[in-house]
């Protein structure tokens, strides 16, 4: 099956991209630990376009694109026309860091790439493609 | 959305977080938090137990006074946590960095035996 859900950059928005995949990956039998785990990493790759590319102009759009090719195969895809924001550029912070600079970002990249298998950027008809994939067991 | 509301109880500020923080509303747990260190309170509690989702966001909240409050020596502890919010905790291995307990009677033991 395929979904797809699209999106103004607004922060407030987080929480529809939060219920469009849930619902999504209910439909398609995922486990609730692996489909939470797969909620949140969608909700810090979206928070952080919104963020860091687009400034949260409501005005500018994100797509999101769920496929199932296979059982137990999830593709994501975001995107967008902004700025491009490869979490792949930046290396995660260490945790004692972060303490000792009391910042509050820095966790989200560290997050995805946990929970997510792999994460690619590339173009397509002039626009800009996050591609992310996670094999689960149904 | 997420509600916060602040209870006192035997000496401690019980923050109580009710549905879900993400980037749009970590602001108001920040908030809280800054509110019950500036109001003098030597240990906080924190009750997730209607907290249904938290992102980095969130998290980073809690990290951020790791420190200060080291310092301040106040102790800060959460309880209540569903399995789905203590997963998220885990990926990030900052379960060994906060103080996390099952119920507010742990809790409340923990903080105590931490004000010493």
């Amino acid at each position: 099956m395929n979904y797809q859900y699209n999106i103004g950059c607004s922060l407030s928005n987080l929480k529809g991209i939060r219920e469009f995949v849930r619902h999504s990956l209910k439909q398609e039998g995922v486990p609730e630990v692996e489909m939470s785990a797969i909620v949140l990493a969608l909700d810090e790759m979206c928070s952080n376009l919104m963020i860091h590319a687009h400034h949260c102009n409501p005005d500018h759009l994100l797509e999101l694109h769920i496929e199932t090719p296979s059982q137990g195969k999830l593709i994501f895809e975001i995107i967008d026309d902004g700025f491009v924001f490869d979490i792949n550029d930046f290396h995660e912070p260490e945790l004692d860091n972060l303490i000792h600079q009391k910042r509050k970002g820095g966790l989200g990249i560290r997050l995805v790439k946990a929970i997510m298998d792999n994460v690619e950027y590339f173009r397509r008809d002039n626009r800009n493609v996050c591609r992310l994939t996670k094999d689960v067991k149904i | 959305m997420v509600h916060i509301k602040r209870i006192q109880e035997e000496g401690a500020d019980i923050i109580v977080v009710i549905g879900e923080i993400d980037a749009s509303s970590s602001i108001e747990l920040d908030l809280a938090i800054a509110k019950c260190v500036g109001e003098g309170f030597r240990k906080i509690l924190i009750d997730c137990t209607g907290l249904e989702y938290i992102s980095s966001a969130g998290l980073g909240v809690f990290m951020s006074y790791i420190e200060e409050l080291r310092d301040k020596n106040i102790p800060m502890v959460l309880f209540g946590m569903r399995e789905k919010v203590a997963n998220t905790f885990s990926i990030l291995g900052l379960a060994d960095l906060l103080h996390i307990k099952q119920n507010k009677l742990e809790a409340k033991v923990l903080a105590n035996e931490l004000s010493v």
